[in-house]
């Protein structure tokens, strides 16, 4: 049940919230040990490896080649992503409207008091 | 030939002035969103084909009496770099322009598509590790940020709608399947092509006001519609409350967006929320269907008169 996104971001989530570097045994241990009954349990390391590969060319994972076996660690925090990805939906990236479509656009400050206004009338 | 240009000349300043300007200011397209994307989509595609068209039947007058004709024999005169007999500087000039117009219209039209392409999947890559799938809502995933957002990011396969912590922490149960209906009907429908396309023509021509406008018009219009399916599944009322709702706790609010050149990036005249909101509220009927099928005819009659103008020999 467990798809390939899901299982990228579960190791994202392994290596964001850890402070040092891991090997993949390591997050196969990790993924096993999070979710008793799941998906991780009876994964093979070089599964984790592959997800580990895809996360890589993706720059969101960096890896440590002079150790064996190679460490990995996130490229960036989760916040910094995060912060990356509301900045999109926000509209401040210039790019913004040809992505996604928001429930409610930008709203100028003169709109949001004559709205409030309205609700609290009702 | 001579008809051919001043008319398709006539035509294009037509559609670049004065016809975007009454419909963007018509109050009719609120009561039938999805005709008048029609017609915006029709004065748009019209209005780059006569545009260019003039320029190119005007251009090869001299090379032969129809276009077709012209055009055949425009690739002989290159090679053989003379002239026709009796061709002028301007229309040279005015075929060159046609030809560079063309390719910057759908070179910007390319390029447009690409970016947001990648800016997609990129996004959508990000969206996938920082945001869980709820399992009761099929396609739809939960960011856990404070900021009250709900959105569609389109993909070619499947769309996912997302929401945040923060939008589910303001509205009720109710409220949220109207906002993700909404989004839904923006993903089934595919809205985001149409406004790539408007997107795609604001930026090739940045010095053309209506292409901005029209941008504008379109995105409110396409809300318009994704408002009218979510009509079908919530109340108007349960509808209008999560707009305003989401509005008025809209992060920007706080934070007053500023576009690059230090403007206000937001339009003062065109309060989007507020519209859809009144719209909703003031129960607005639709669109009768004799009405909405003249203007659909009209959208289609504006395409094919520059396409028959140029092509038609009995013109020329």
């Amino acid at each position: 049940m467990a798809t390939l996104g899901e299982l990228e971001r579960s190791v994202m989530d392994l290596l964001w919230d850890s402070a040092d570097a891991l090997t993949a045994g390591a997050i196969r241990d990790g993924l096993a040990h999070g979710n008793a009954a799941g998906a991780g349990k009876d994964l093979a390391v070089t599964t984790v490896l592959t997800v580990l590969s895809r996360l890589e060319a993706k720059d969101f994972v960096n890896r440590d080649r002079d150790t064996r076996p190679h460490l990995f660690r996130a490229s960036t925090s989760r916040a910094a992503h995060m912060a990356e990805l509301m900045h999109e939906v926000l509209g401040a990236a210039p790019d913004r409207e040809a992505v996604l479509a928001r429930f409610v656009g930008q709203v100028s400050p003169s709109e949001v008091a004559a709205l409030r206004r309205m609700l609290d009338g009702k | 030939m001579t008809v051919t240009w001043v008319a398709l000349a006539a035509l294009a300043v037509a559609l670049a002035w004065p016809v975007p300007i009454l419909l963007a200011r018509a109050a009719w397209p609120a009561r039938a969103p999805g005709t008048a994307l029609v017609v915006w989509q029709a004065i748009a595609l019209t209005g780059g084909l006569s545009m260019i068209g003039a320029l190119l039947s005007y251009g090869l007058a001299p090379f032969g009496d129809t276009l077709v004709d012209g055009l055949r024999a425009l690739p002989r005169s290159l090679l053989s770099g003379s002239l026709p007999r009796g061709s002028e500087f301007s229309q040279m000039f005015a075929l060159s322009g046609a030809i560079l117009l063309g390719i910057h219209l759908l070179l910007n039209l390319v390029t447009t598509f690409v970016r947001a392409e990648r800016s997609r999947r990129r996004h959508r890559q990000l969206v996938t590790l920082l945001s869980a799938p709820m399992p009761e809502r099929p396609d739809t995933r939960l960011i856990d940020h404070e900021a009250p957002v709900a959105y569609c990011l389109p993909g070619t396969t499947r769309s996912v709608t997302v929401l945040s912590a923060g939008l589910i922490a303001i509205l009720d149960d109710e409220q949220l399947r109207a906002v993700t209906a909404h989004e839904r009907a923006h993903a089934t429908q595919r809205h985001h092509l149409v406004l790539l396309a408007f997107r795609a023509w604001r930026g090739s021509l940045p010095w053309f006001p209506i292409a901005t406008r029209a941008h504008q018009a379109v995105a409110i219009l396409v809300e318009m519609l994704a408002d009218d399916r979510a009509r079908r599944v919530v109340s108007d009322e349960t509808l209008a409350r999560s707009i305003a709702i989401v509005a008025s706790e809209s992060p920007d609010a706080a934070t007053p967006m500023l576009a690059p050149d230090g403007s206000n990036a937001l339009a003062a005249d065109s309060p989007s929320a507020t519209r859809r909101i009144a719209r909703l509220v003031d129960a607005v009927p639709p669109l009768g269907l004799p009405a909405r099928v003249f203007a659909v005819a009209c959208a289609v009659a504006l395409v094919a008169v520059p396409t028959v103008l140029l092509l038609w020999p009995a013109f020329r």
